[in-house]
């Protein structure tokens, strides 16, 4: 293990090192040239490491993406747009397209909800208790899907009847002297696509708890005491002077948090792999690339996942280019 | 968009985010009343309790853990007895968690430090220097935000495969610094933006070059973002499972979110293993956050309020 620790610490050494060098080295050619040349090439060269990047690994393989999700499954002979209509045309997938949507209807909104109602309510407690109970809720951040899916079984477990429950859920069933539920299993009105989700909130909610937290708290203390002489309760005050004036931050965490949804992978991955009709888009591409080798489809269905993001994508351009303009 | 205004206004960044605090911060501490405590208690708790049983079990022996319930340690006292640590050691020796745990060390040091490197320098090219094209570049990466990774698996590997780089470190790091440029650049280029011009303005009449500014003036300053980008882009590298399986998949350079999901599939006798897993995959991130949880939050903020 210490020879392997050793050829870690060497590769980070080289990587690191490695990045360092290059921009010392662009610097140096800028340096080379002759004055008004240096000024002028100077910032492409500051910026050419950066959109190497984002070319290499997203712009060219996108371009790849969409030309291949309409060749056959070795991206070898053009086969039109069957990927597409056989993915449509297959029940299965049509399931999976609609409990992605149900992800995407039902996560992004709670997390706001529920984000701003723990933000709201700690508010009001003193420093000390606030900073607690805001790290409690933001802890699952730090924690991997994987680990959280770990976590999660000894909620959602079920052992035979009869036998002892050791998973929390059922165990309280069995309080109440009902049978044990197999929880995961459950797809009927999508229950373990909700449970599943739950895992998601669990983990998300610190996070949007955190930017509203710091929005409320932004809120300049006259408008609140204007509207509280003006005879408003305080819900008037939090829905009609709060809200708006925090609008802003409630969009970013919504917009942010629906693009992770639309990409959710590891908790269905690990914890159903997409049995019980729980299957996700991210989940399919996963099956269908490194299980069926079809990169057909998984290109298709990746193809579908940007067409879905082009909405955000054009409200993001057009919110900064206002942000810009009042700056 | 208070927050913003307040930023953009204010002399440093530093002296903003203390004005910010004394502005407006204690609106209301102390008003809450049994209800909002009772609400807040029970969401911590529904938070908590789950990690707390999986911590509880990692020290329990396959047997106990597989007939009876975590809780069951504070009901039954001759349990108590039966505590273990033999499942971590267990978990680090005999299934190669140890060796991941390197791994993922080797994978998400670089993976964090190369692209913010790579994003300062772009993001101060964006914030302090004048070329052609720059608005619409700019554009460019504020657009590609939302691109999800995904667009880019099916074509890398095969570019990978070619280039003989699956299963390597180097492999992850390159599709990290890929997938997490934009928003570098954009959260760093949006801290900067807030510094002080006249600071860069008499570092230039001084005689000091570009690269001198950046390295001595603008990083510096630049800290609070850097450190919470850092933060962001550690944990979410920690915590990557998709991009491990398929660029590094399992075997000698597999990280700790791929050990901990072939313990998982050890069906029938993997439990105690698995908690322990999780709990050593755990330990890295929930440290780097507790400890810079400050950091993390500001930079949170910052970045978003604004878009």
């Amino acid at each position: 293990m210490l020879g392997k620790a050793l050829t870690a610490l060497v590769t980070v050494l080289i990587g690191i090192g490695g990045a360092l060098a290059v921009y010392y080295l662009l610097n140096k050619i800028a340096e080379l040239m002759p004055e008004r040349w240096e000024a002028r090439i100077k910032p492409y060269l500051y910026i050419l490491p950066a959109f190497l990047a984002i070319t290499l690994y997203l712009i060219y393989p996108a371009v790849l993406t969409v030309i291949n999700s309409f060749k056959d499954r070795f991206s070898r002979e053009w086969v039109g747009t069957e990927n597409y209509t056989e993915l449509l045309s297959s029940p299965a997938f049509r399931d999976t397209l609609f409990n992605t949507l149900l992800w995407i209807l039902i996560v992004p909104a709670v997390t706001v909800v529920l984000g701003l109602v723990v933000a709201t309510l700690a508010d009001r407690l003193q420093p000390t208790g606030e900073k607690l109970a805001k790290t409690i809720i933001f802890l699952p951040m730090a924690i991997s899907m994987v680990g959280a899916a770990t976590i999660w079984r000894f909620v959602y477990y079920a052992a035979p009847a009869g036998q002892e429950q050791i998973g929390l859920q059922n165990a309280l069933l069995g309080v109440f002297g009902k049978d044990p539920v197999a929880w995961l299993q459950q797809s009927q009105f999508h229950l373990n696509s909700l449970l599943l989700m739950v895992v998601l909130l669990w983990s998300q909610i610190g996070f949007s708890m955190v930017l509203l937290s710091a929005a409320v708290k932004g809120v300049p203390v006259d408008t609140l005491e204007a509207a509280r002489i003006d005879g408003a309760s305080e819900r008037q005050i939090f829905f009609r002077v709060v809200v708006p004036q925090i609008k802003g931050t409630i969009i970013t965490v919504f917009i942010t948090v629906t693009i992770g949804v639309m990409k959710i992978f590891d908790i269905v991955y690990v914890m159903t792999n997409g049995n019980f009709n729980t299957n996700v888009l991210g989940n399919e591409f996963f099956n269908q690339f490194a299980t069926n080798f079809n990169s057909g489809a998984a290109a298709a269905i990746v193809v579908m996942l940007m067409v879905a993001v082009v909405p955000i994508m054009w409200y993001q351009v057009r919110h900064f280019k206002a942000e810009e303009a009042n700056a | 968009m208070t927050t913003t205004a307040t930023t953009a206004a204010a002399a440093t960044p530093t002296a903003a985010e203390r004005k910010k605090a004394a502005g407006h911060g204690e609106g209301n501490p102390g008003k809450a009343g049994w209800a909002t405590k009772l609400v807040l208690v029970i969401l911590c708790l529904l938070w908590i309790v789950p990690i707390f049983g999986t911590f509880v079990t990692s020290f329990r022996p396959l047997d106990d853990a597989n007939s009876t319930g975590w809780w069951q340690v504070f009901t039954k006292p001759s349990m108590l007895g039966n505590l273990t640590l033999d499942n971590y050691s267990n978990a680090i020796d005999g299934s190669n968690m140890g060796n991941a745990l390197i791994n993922s060390l080797a994978i998400a040091l670089p993976a964090t430090f190369i692209p913010i490197l790579v994003a300062a320098f772009a993001a101060y090219a964006f914030t302090f220097m004048e070329f052609w094209g720059r608005d619409f570049l700019f554009l460019t990466i504020v657009s590609l935000l939302v691109v999800p990774n995904y667009v880019a698996f099916v074509p890398l590997l095969k570019v990978y495969r070619d280039l003989n780089l699956n299963g390597t470190f180097a492999a992850v790091w390159l599709a990290h610094i890929g997938f997490g440029m934009s928003l570098a650049i954009y959260i760093l280029r949006n801290y900067m933006a807030t510094l002080p011009k006249t600071v860069i303005e008499s570092a230039k009449i001084d005689g000091a070059s570009h690269y001198q500014t950046f390295f001595k003036l603008i990083l510096p300053m630049s800290v609070p973002a850097l450190a919470s980008f850092a933060i962001f882009q550690f944990l979410w590298v920690w915590n990557d499972l998709l991009v491990a399986l398929l660029f590094i998949g399992p075997g000698e350079n597999e990280p700790v979110t791929i050990g901990l999901t072939h313990l998982k599939q050890q069906l029938g006798q993997g439990w105690e293993l698995t908690t322990a897993g999780a709990f050593i995959t755990m330990l890295v991130p929930v440290a780097v956050f507790l400890a810079l949880q400050r950091f993390f939050i500001r930079g949170l903020t910052a970045g978003a309020v604004k878009g």
